[in-house]
Order: structure tokens, then C-alpha cells, then sequence
């Protein structure tokens, strides 16, 4: 077998550089609205969980017209940032990143959040009494007793991201070299005569990235573990 | 005044209401378990807040509803042993001890941190993680994490309940320490009445959510039907003393006490020790004559100063001893033949057993298992 062409590897680069992107924005948002979802009691929480886990029961390109209606040239959100800010998402590589964050948001939430539920809040207690104000208990107290979940859903964010499809094209299309992933140069290749070759390797590639990414988390959630989850 | 408690809570059908001041370097609250123990510490240590009242320790306001004034748990300065250690598991014994410290204004840090280690006995420990400790190292590592934050006052809920009864006999001479070198009072919750007649200086005891009494230790160890629970009743008389002699020969250690002198096997402390004996009430026999020919050496005179409640067929009866007081539980049927009415002078026989070795406190530990008259 050939090795990659300049567009297939392009793509590659495109897909890996996506994903960390999608994944690294939506941590911090995760971590914070996994936490308000579990421990807080506000008017409309109820309808913030199910606007978090949409991404996950919508079909997929639904999910892509909505971010072109929103975050398009045209729509609300969309002409404001590129009006204040300049900062256009619709058919560049940074919209196929907010597709898959919120794609794959749903997966860091939940992730995150049974790792939040199972914390000892007894310990919250004790770091209390030992005079930490609460929010210097959740950074040196909760947030190193849930990093094995924060890194089980980085992970989920991450391999949803590499395997995003229907969201992406319709919201940012299959643009070569500026938002051509993984999947979409893999569905072109499979529309054209003699791409079959070129599919087969992208296929190959997508294995290895998704065996390698499980490996390292499993390897750093079994050495954060070590040290947490001991009872 | 160091601790200052008037307050009233609900949590769903129990309501505590709890009224009582404390001065003791170490105030037991003792009660049987779902009087409200550890919902009163609880809410001394701002885990709750009470509906309404008022908490002041060593002279600072905690809680005052009715000036809408609350301070948070961590800045209230209170130290917390739990029953269960919550040591963090994600930190090794070092960080533990240290975790405190971090939150502690620099002029404040008053407990040296080799003082503290030294004091419980946990130098060895220091790099180890949590989960390998055993449970007696875990709550010497709990207090001394709590004390190392510098705390006020120091509140011990059970800290001892989860240990079997040879780990406990470990502790207490550690607790006994804290109290008497810690420089910090100490609110210690128990059930258990060896370990209050122990390590108590004050008392105050709960049931069903209410204070039914509080003072100094030896004065409420004296009711009687303060301490009715399941199993053994164990009403008794707590005696201050002090080590005068050993005789050698015979392997005895002489006690002196306001009531008398006590004859108890050898002892391993130095002439002069100061030590507190507890004698339970169901140990001790009465005598309207002073006794003779008798294989007990303890014999003890004084008056009687009342009687106390019925239980069935037993009576407790409070003697005076030179001023210190004494409590015999013996049947109703020999008040009556013997007169035991008050004023009259009676010789209480001291069954050489009813030295229990829990309640040898003072300065250390003594297994006395094997005393016999």
C-alpha cells in the first residue's frame, strides 16, 4: 500500500488538530456545568440537562443546521462575532471545532458528572472544618478526586470529535485543507472512482489515532487512580 | 467560658434543643446514639445551621440567629475529628497533616509540626498514603491534621467507635495527651461510659435531643440513672488520687484520696503521680460495722447522704466520704434492715476489682485485667 497523499495527510492533521481543539474548549465549560448540574438546585436546571444531552438523541446534521442558523454569516450569533470580534465560524476549520465540542459535550458532561457524584462530600466537609474556603476545596480537594473522570471524558470528547460527521459538513461542508476531517475526505473518497485506496488508509490511520488515544488514557487513568480511588 | 451553646434545631421529626456551657479542658458529650450528638457538634462546627440560638466558643460569637449571624465552618477555627478519619486519600499523610496549615493566617501557626507528630506517635508514617494505614494510625493521623490547623477547640465526634477495644486501649493515652499538652479544650462525643470516666473533665449528657444534665465529670458521674443503658449499668464514682507509696513486697501501689487510701496492684508510676479511680457503684458493699476479718484491703467510711432511684430490686445509695462522694447499688431489702438513712455512718468495702482498669486514667495506661482480692 502507498503512503498518504498531501491531501489525505492534510485531512489528518485537520482531524487531529479539530479534535484537541473541541475537546480542550469544552473541558472547562464541561467541568463547570457537570458540576452546577449535580450539586446545584436552580430554576431551569431541568432544561439545561436537556439542552446539554440533545446533541446526543438529535440526529446529527439537525444538530449542524441549528449552528449554521445560529453561528452562520447570517445568523444572530454568528453575525455578532464577526462583527465585533471578526471571528467567522461557517465554513472554517474553528467551526468544525464548535460542531464537534458540542457534539461531543454531552459525553464530557455525563463523564464528568458521575465522577462528581461519587465524592466522598464528607471530605468537602473536613477540608471545611480545616478553614479551605470552598472554592480552594474543590480545586485541591474535588477536582483531584474526579480527575480520572475528567480524563474519561476528555477521552469520549476526543474520539467523538475524530468520528463527527453529519454535524460538520453541514455546518462548515467538506472544504480540502480547511475543514476536510477524517470522516468527510473518507465519505468524498468513497464517492469518486479509484478512491477505495485512499479510504482504506484514512480507515487505517483512524484505527491507530483511536487505539493510541484509548492506550494513554487508560494508562493515565489507571496512574491518577492509583493515587484516588484507593479507599 | 469555652464553649457557650443555647440552641434549637429541626431535622425532619428530631428536634434538639440543646442549653449548656462548658469549662473543662475536655467536655464529653455523652448520650445513646440518636440523642443528638453528633448533631450538636455538628452545628458547633458550622456543618449545620441551626434554626435558631446562639454558639459562642472561647469567647467568639458562632451562630446568633437572632442577630442573622452565621460564620461559615472554614473560618470558625474549629477542629473536626470524625468518626471515620476522612483522611484525603489523594494526599499522603504529610499533606494530610499539613492541609490545615495552608489555610492558617502565618501569625497563628502556633502547633509545631514535629511537636504534633511526636505527640501521637506518627513520625513513621509520614510518606505513607492513607489507605495503608491501619484504623487507630488513621484517627492519629485525623487529629493531628486537626490540630495542626490551629484550631480553638478541638471536636471529637466517636473518634473511637469504629476501632476494636484493644486499638481503643492504644489511643486514649494519645487523647490523654492532647488534653493535657494539646493547649487546645476538647468536646469529645461517646457513648461510653469507661472512656467519659476516663478522659472527661466535664460532662454533659443528652437524650432524645435534650441536655438532661452537665457539669464537672465527677459530679454527674455520680447519677445514677444518667447512664441507664443497654448491658451492664455502669453508675459509679470518680475519684481524684495520687500514687503515695509501693510496697514492694507485696506488689501494691498505695493511693491516696480525699475519701481514703486505696491498695491497688503495683502501679508503674512514680510516687506522686496524680490518677483518677473509678468505682462502680455494683462493686461496692456496705457495712454498718466497721468490717473485720475480711480478705478486701479497701474499706472506705462515710455517711450517707441519700438515697437514689429504684431499679427493681436495687437501690443506689450516695455516700459521703470526707467530702468526696461514692455511689453503692445494693437491694432495697438491706436499705431497710440496715437503716441506711442518712447521716448514718457506713463502711463501703471496696471489691478490689472495681479498680477498672479503663478508668486508671491520669497519666497513662495500665492493664490491671488480672486483679483479683
Amino acid at each position: 500500500m502507498e503512503g498518504l497523499s498531501p491531501e489525505e495527510w492534510a485531512a489528518v492533521r485537520l482531524s487531529l488538530k479539530v479534535a484537541f481543539v473541541a475537546m480542550a474548549a469544552s473541558l472547562l465549560p464541561g467541568i463547570a456545568i457537570a458540576f452546577l448540574l449535580e450539586r446545584k438546585r436552580f430554576w431551569g436546571r431541568q432544561a439545561l440537562d436537556v439542552l446539554v444531552h440533545l446533541p446526543l438523541v438529535l440526529p446529527p446534521v439537525a444538530v449542524g443546521w441549528f449552528l449554521l442558523i445560529g453561528f452562520g454569516r447570517r445568523g444572530t450569533i454568528g453575525a455578532f462575532l464577526a462583527e465585533q470580534f471578526g471571528i467567522v465560524l461557517s465554513f472554517r476549520w474553528t467551526g468544525a471545532a464548535l460542531a464537534c465540542a458540542i457534539m461531543g459535550f454531552p459525553l464530557l458532561v455525563r463523564a464528568i458528572r458521575l465522577s462528581i457524584a461519587s465524592v466522598d462530600r464528607r471530605l468537602e466537609d473536613a477540608a471545611g472544618t480545616l478553614g479551605a474556603h470552598p472554592a480552594w476545596v474543590f480545586l485541591v480537594v474535588t477536582l483531584p478526586l474526579i480527575l480520572p473522570g475528567i480524563i474519561a471524558g476528555m477521552v469520549l470528547s476526543f474520539a467523538k470529535a475524530m468520528g463527527e460527521f453529519g454535524a460538520t459538513i453541514t455546518f462548515v461542508s467538506n472544504i480540502p485543507g480547511e475543514t476536510q476531517t477524517i470522516p468527510s475526505a473518507i465519505y468524498a473518497l468513497t464517492q469518486v472512482p479509484g478512491g477505495e485506496g485512499g479510504a482504506m488508509r484514512l480507515t487505517l490511520v483512524s484505527i491507530a489515532i483511536s487505539v493510541a488515544a484509548l492506550w494513554l488514557s487508560e494508562w493515565l487513568a489507571r496512574r491518577v487512580g492509583r493515587r484516588v480511588l484507593a479507599p | 467560658m469555652i464553649l457557650d451553646v443555647d440552641i434549637r434545631h429541626r431535622q425532619g421529626a428530631f428536634t434538639l434543643q440543646a442549653r449548656f456551657q462548658s469549662e473543662g479542658k475536655l467536655t464529653a458529650l455523652f448520650g445513646p446514639s440518636g440523642s443528638g450528638k453528633t448533631t450538636l457538634v455538628n452545628a458547633v462546627s458550622g456543618l449545620i445551621r441551626p434554626d435558631h440560638g446562639r454558639i459562642v466558643a472561647q469567647g467568639r460569637v458562632l451562630l446568633d440567629t437572632s442577630q442573622g449571624a452565621f460564620v461559615p465552618k472554614h473560618r470558625r477555627r474549629i477542629g473536626y475529628v470524625f468518626q471515620e478519619g476522612r483522611l484525603f486519600p489523594h494526599l499522603n499523610v504529610r499533606q494530610n497533616l499539613l492541609f490545615g496549615r495552608w489555610f492558617t493566617p502565618r501569625r497563628e501557626r502556633k502547633a509545631g509540626f514535629d511537636r504534633v507528630v511526636a505527640l501521637l506517635g506518627i513520625g513513621h508514617l509520614l510518606d505513607r498514603r492513607p489507605s495503608t494505614l491501619s484504623g487507630g494510625e488513621k484517627q492519629r493521623v485525623a487529629m493531628g491534621r486537626a490540630l495542626l490547623s490551629d484550631p480553638h477547640l478541638l471536636l471529637m465526634d466517636e473518634p473511637l467507635a469504629s476501632l476494636d477495644e484493644a486499638r481503643k486501649a492504644e489511643i486514649y493515652p494519645y487523647i490523654e495527651r492532647l488534653r493535657d499538652e494539646g493547649g487546645v479544650p476538647i468536646v469529645l462525643v461517646s457513648h461510653s461510659v469507661a472512656e467519659i470516666a476516663r478522659l472527661a473533665t466535664s460532662i454533659v449528657v443528652l437524650s432524645d435531643g435534650q441536655v438532661v444534665a452537665s457539669g464537672p465529670a465527677s459530679e454527674i458521674l455520680r447519677h445514677t440513672g444518667l447512664f441507664r443503658q443497654p448491658g451492664p449499668v455502669e453508675a459509679g464514682a470518680l475519684i481524684e488520687g495520687r500514687v503515695v507509696q509501693h510496697e514492694e513486697a507485696f506488689e501494691l501501689t498505695v493511693v491516696q484520696t480525699r475519701a481514703g487510701t486505696l491498695t491497688v496492684p503495683r502501679l508503674d508510676y512514680p510516687v506522686g503521680t496524680p490518677l483518677r479511680v473509678r468505682l462502680r457503684a455494683r462493686d461496692i458493699i456496705l457495712s454498718v460495722k466497721p468490717p473485720e476479718g475480711l480478705s478486701a484491703l479497701n474499706v472506705l467510711r462515710g455517711q450517707v447522704s441519700c438515697t437514689g432511684e429504684a431499679h427493681g430490686p436495687s437501690i443506689d445509695v450516695i455516700l459521703d466520704c470526707e467530702g468526696e462522694a461514692l455511689v453503692a447499688r445494693v437491694t432495697r431489702k438491706s436499705v431497710e434492715e440496715l437503716d441506711l438513712v442518712p447521716g448514718r455512718t457506713v463502711h463501703a468495702i471496696i471489691k478490689s476489682i472495681a479498680f477498672d482498669p479503663e478508668a486508671l486514667g491520669g497519666s497513662g495506661f495500665v492493664n490491671m485485667r488480672d486483679m483479683n482480692d
